[in-house]
């Protein structure tokens, strides 16, 4: 009798472990190295004083006195080799630029929901002047601790909540560097004569579908008559569940497979076939397969984190939906920034064309709404956006009437929930 | 109308397949070694720490012999990592087996602290020895049998593997025969069945117990270095993701048997291999969602459809206390 209900609880024990490691993780698995350098600021080396109470046993880091304290929470880890890691980056970069007026530091790895809060919370307490969360899942406990400590700065990533005296969005248009991406991966597989790219999308939100949908109008402008495949897999960092949907892809037909995920996985799988591959976030992502990796839309958060903080320590920081273009620095395309040579698998012909935009974009004579201007067809063939007219800031951001109402923002008119031409006909956006 | 028709194509079939081969063995190894270490009475639910364990000690091996400037070291890469994977499941078999055999500790509370082990040191040590976030190893190409391989379907799905493949094979037939032709075999399941009398046979039941652990853990452990050596090339923090539990779970629905976790192990990798594939089919009647749950919902089903006919060893999890 012992023996059968001992054996119920482990099979019960099994099927937990099984169903909570079938739960696609909204955030990065944890993931890679430190950068060099990183020893300094690091919070692991903060003061060895007992952990926050309230902040779920995690040790909070010290301020240093005189300066303007400046902490960061990140989902994942520094070393993931893509979102917190260019995050991470971006904290180094605002050391380096404002040098000895701001002591910064991390914590990372922070679960995003009630764990957040206490870990935000605390960091207030501590004394932190300004504190930037850096995931989406953040957004909410961000809102709720800037509404606690009116006097720290509050900067939340990816997300569309602000209020009128602490706290602030701040993204990028990534857009700029997708519609880039895609016409390189367009060129690409007309040379190969496969006329297939394939996108690795990680989840049906406004963000991915409009990156895929920049991806796809970009690999029109230069191959009209490519199409583009796509895989859903709902997380954001699995490497073996990215390069099995890069496999896929590629046993499809596409000669060219773009990941809007976190790890270069698929680009290596595209180049163990001698195909080829478009990575994100990073801007190391290419040294898996130089050979075959065409580019990378990457981050580059330092010149926003630096611009914002600057305001912060002068008074003259106004709460704001901050949404940078590529004038502004803050995303790039690697092998075409200034001082970088373009990638050896990327053809000759579309060289010229991506530079002479790329110019455009870095001036502020192209930007996001340029890209989403009409006419544009869905992959149905229904007319989305007609003849002229261009999308809304929430039209991108997938925010309808009845949020934009609670923000103060005009809804959307013409909402993210649409792929755009150039997708095969047959793609869905999976509805939650 | 969902068209069904492109599932049935033989390039389909066969890439499906080849996938579903490759997922399917980091963690039939795994679920052999717990099933031999079970067979033992000995439960250890730490397969995810000492996957993670292998898998660095493998990678780490085999980055640092290709980074040599030895020829024949870089040849045997990828083999130096696989051992060293095994030599990292058998450290962490011996902490269980010294912790659960010897001083007699609860077997689940060990073999847990057994996975946040193995998390947590493969993070440290990761992140002490890699400043480059991108560090890889060339992994295993596939060995195609001669004239074998060009059959049509059974060639490409069977004969076109890595080695590592074939060897797992090998291992299932060898597991069958050590368990069940062998005295080793026979001492491993009596001391699993019945310790008190086995140890009146003679039997020296610590040894045995012993035994188990460290064998099960060494192939646990080889089944994390397959994972990042010779498959993926690289390494990332939590890299089995949630594949140790898949393997405990499949011993059950193995019914403690390595041919039957083999097949388990088949069905969760070809799931796996489908849930992208699939989605390529625009089978509309199919959401989404529901085929990203499908390998966990598969192996779910068949854990409770076998788990209920199981006869696990009678003395498992049971410390033995000699009398």
């Amino acid at each position: 009798m012992r023996n059968k209900r001992a054996w119920f609880l482990l099979t019960v024990m099994m099927v937990a472990a099984l169903l909570l490691s079938a739960c696609p993780a909204a955030t990065p698995a944890p993931g890679g190295a430190p950068a060099a350098g990183e020893e300094t600021s690091a919070a692991t080396e903060a003061a060895p004083e007992a952990p926050a109470a309230d902040a779920g046993g995690v040790q909070i880091p010290d301020i240093e006195e005189g300066k303007f304290n400046v902490a960061f929470v990140y989902v994942g880890p520094i070393g993931d080799g893509g979102w917190t890691y260019a995050h991470n980056q971006g904290r180094l970069y605002l050391e380096e630029q404002l040098g000895d007026q701001v002591h910064t530091a991390y914590l990372e790895s922070v679960p995003e929901g009630a764990d957040a809060v206490r870990v935000i919370r605390s960091l207030a307490r501590k004394g932190f002047n300004a504190i930037f969360t850096t995931s989406f899942g953040y957004m909410d406990p961000t809102e709720e601790v800037a509404a606690e400590f009116p006097d720290i700065y509050f900067v939340h990533i990816s997300g569309f909540k602000k209020n009128d005296t602490n706290f602030a969005n701040l993204f990028g248009a990534m857009e700029d560097m997708k519609y880039l991406a895609g016409m390189i991966a367009g060129a690409r597989a007309k040379a190969d004569g496969s006329n297939r790219v394939g996108y690795i999308a990680p989840f049906p939100i406004a963000e991915v579908i409009r990156l895929g949908n920049a991806l796809a109008l970009g690999m029109r402008r230069t191959c009209p008559e490519c199409e583009m495949d796509i895989r859903w897999i709902f997380t954001w960092f699995d490497p073996d569940k990215e390069r099995e949907a890069a496999i896929s892809l590629l046993d499809a037909g596409a000669t060219v497979v773009v990941t809007g995920a976190d790890t270069p996985g698929p680009v290596q799988a595209a180049g163990e076939r001698g195909l080829y591959g478009i990575g994100y976030d990073s801007d190391n992502a290419c040294e898996v397969d130089p050979e075959h990796c065409l580019t990378v839309p990457y981050w580059h958060w330092g010149p926003a984190y630096a611009q914002l903080v600057q305001q912060m320590m002068d008074g003259t920081f106004v709460p704001d939906d901050y949404y940078f273009d590529a004038d502004t620095g803050i995303v790039g395309l690697l092998g075409f920034m200034e001082g970088q040579e373009p990638m050896p698998a990327v053809p000759e012909e579309v060289i010229p064309e991506v530079r002479e935009l790329l110019a455009q974009m870095l001036a502020g004579e192209f930007d996001r709404f340029d890209i989403f201007t009409g006419p544009i067809y869905d992959n149905k063939g229904n007319l989305v956006v007609p003849e002229g007219q261009q999308l809304t800031q929430s039209d991108l951001e997938g925010i309808d009437a009845e949020l934009g109402a609670m923000l103060g923002r005009e809804g959307c008119t013409i909402c993210m929930n649409w792929l755009a031409e150039g997708f095969v006909p047959d793609a869905e956006i999976p509805q939650n | 109308m969902a068209d069904w028709g492109p599932l049935l194509t033989l390039t389909f079939l066969t890439t499906l397949l080849i996938s579903g081969i490759r997922l399917a063995i980091p963690i039939f190894l795994a679920a052999l070694g717990e099933i031999i270490t079970e067979r033992g009475g000995v439960l250890n639910l730490g397969l995810e720490g000492i996957m993670l364990a292998g898998a660095l000690a493998g990678f780490m091996t085999a980055y640092a012999a290709e980074q040599s400037a030895t020829p024949w070291l870089v040849g045997l890469a990828p083999w130096l990592g696989l051992g060293a994977g095994l030599i990292a499941g058998l450290l962490m078999g011996l902490i269980m087996a010294v912790l659960a055999v010897s001083l007699q500790t609860d077997q689940v509370v060990t073999s847990i602290m057994l996975v946040i082990l193995g998390q947590g040191i493969t993070t440290y040590v990761y992140r002490q020895q890699f400043s480059s976030l991108t560090a890889r190893v060339t992994g295993m190409k596939p060995v195609p049998i001669p004239v074998l391989a060009d059959l049509p379907l059974v060639g490409p799905v069977l004969f076109n593997h890595d080695l590592v493949t074939y060897g797992s094979l090998l291992l299932l037939a060898a597991s069958l025969f050590f368990l069940y032709r062998t005295t080793w075999g026979l001492n491993i399941r009596a001391v699993g069945e019945h310790p008190a009398a086995a140890e009146t046979s003679g039997v020296n039941v610590v040894a045995v117990r012993y035994g188990a652990v460290l064998l099960g853990a060494a192939l646990t452990g080889l089944g994390g270095a397959v994972l990042t050596v010779a498959q993926l090339g690289i390494f990332n923090e939590g890299i089995t993701a949630g594949r140790g539990w898949i393997a405990v779970a499949l011993v059950i629905f193995a019914r403690w048997r390595p041919e039957r976790a083999f097949a388990g192990a088949l069905l969760f990798g070809i799931a796996t291999a489908l849930q992208f594939r699939i989605q390529a089919l625009n089978l509309e009647a199919i959401p989404y969602e529901l085929l990203l749950m499908l390998p966990y919902v598969l192996t779910l089903l068949v854990l409770l459809q076998g788990g209920g006919r199981s006869v696990a060893p009678a003395a498992l999890g049971r410390a033995y206390v000699k009398e």
